[in-house]
């Protein structure tokens, strides 16, 4: 009998065990998917136009969570994203998030508009030009999507469809989770080094 | 009479690259088919001039007028493939490929060479990104006898 126990006790012990580890090994990946803040960089603020011809400035985001995506109607892989972002947008927009969508359409708002509604994007969209191009280093391909945490600084940048909708929320918890720095963003420096450092 | 001889070297440093481009000879009033060799690099593809869907950006080739008038740009059979992003098969151009356009050589046309010019649009894209859409210039030198 008491060895019985004693089995049934060494069991416990060893499943218990390794469901500690596999739950340290789980945060320690989902912490890893986003920059330290120590590596994060400003992002540069921009302004530019919405749909309803009203300014949008990067700063207007400041203490909040964005997923800032750099997208385009004729881009196909952009489209995988976008279902993604309007759940995100539902789902977290009243705990200090926001999904900001610029698009490089060259065609601008004639072919964004109906996009937007035919996709029934639920998040603000701004019309990107070449100047908020080379602010974030060309953007040589899209989608190109940045998590910007509260302070403003890069947390993490997605370029290509590089990642799942998984990995998108776990960047996103991590960083609403995370500690404010009292709702200040840095003044953004002219960057885009950060682009030759890590992602 | 017509007759071709090697003439320019490709050119573009994106996704599509144009390959060599022969050089044209033309009598006045003669006509002759130019072709036009294009390749991707591997793992990309660019829209066909007819995309299925309407936000796509077509593969585009276009003539300016100069010493010699173009008919129709004739473009290959595109291929449909299906992809991760796009719940219909797209029409695609992928690996290499040939654009062709007849010309013809006026009976006024001033002899000697001349330089016919176009451009050629693209969007080309892998299954994981997009580039921007780009243009190119496409220059075929013709002697004009």
């Amino acid at each position: 009998m008491t060895n019985r126990v004693s089995r049934l006790a060494a069991v416990a012990v060893i499943a218990l065990s390794f469901l500690s580890l596999a739950c340290y090994t789980v945060q320690t990946f989902a912490n890893a998917a986003v920059k330290p803040e120590k590596d994060r960089r400003a992002a540069p603020d921009f302004a530019l136009k919405d749909a309803n011809g009203n300014s949008v400035r990067l700063s207007d985001y400041k203490g909040k969570v964005v997923l800032l995506d750099f997208w385009a109607t004729w881009c196909g892989p952009c489209k995988v994203e976008i279902p993604w972002f309007i759940q995100f947008e539902q789902q977290y927009k009243d705990k200090g998030f926001a999904v900001l969508g610029v698009s490089m359409d060259e065609d601008g708002w004639n072919v964004v508009k109906p996009f937007i509604e035919e996709h029934k994007m639920n998040y603000r969209v701004a019309l990107g030009n070449d100047q908020v191009s080379e602010l974030y280093g060309g953007l040589d391909s899209l989608p190109t999507t940045l998590l910007v945490d509260r302070s403003g600084r890069i947390a993490k940048i997605h370029i290509g469809l590089e990642t799942g909708r998984d990995g998108f929320e776990n960047e996103i918890t991590n960083l609403l989770a995370a500690p404010t720095m009292g709702g200040v963003r840095p003044t953004p420096g002219f960057l885009p080094a950060w682009l030759a450092g890590p992602r | 009479m017509v007759s071709c001889q090697p003439g320019l070297l490709g050119q573009g440093s994106g996704a599509l690259t144009i390959g060599q481009i022969d050089s044209a000879t033309a009598k006045r009033g003669g006509s002759f088919i130019e072709k036009i060799p294009l390749h991707l690099k591997t793992g990309f593809h660019c829209n066909s001039n007819t995309p299925a869907d309407e936000y796509l950006i077509p593969l585009k080739l276009t003539w300016t007028p100069g010493p010699a008038q173009a008919d129709a740009v004739v473009y290959p059979k595109p291929q449909l493939e299906n992809y991760a992003f796009s719940p219909k098969p797209v029409s695609v151009y992928s690996g290499t490929f040939v654009l062709e356009t007849k010309f013809k050589v006026p009976a006024d046309a001033k002899p000697g060479m001349a330089m016919i010019n176009g451009k050629l649009r693209y969007q080309a894209c892998n299954e994981r990104e997009c580039l921007p859409p780009k243009t190119l210039d496409v220059q075929i030198p013709i002697d004009i006898e």
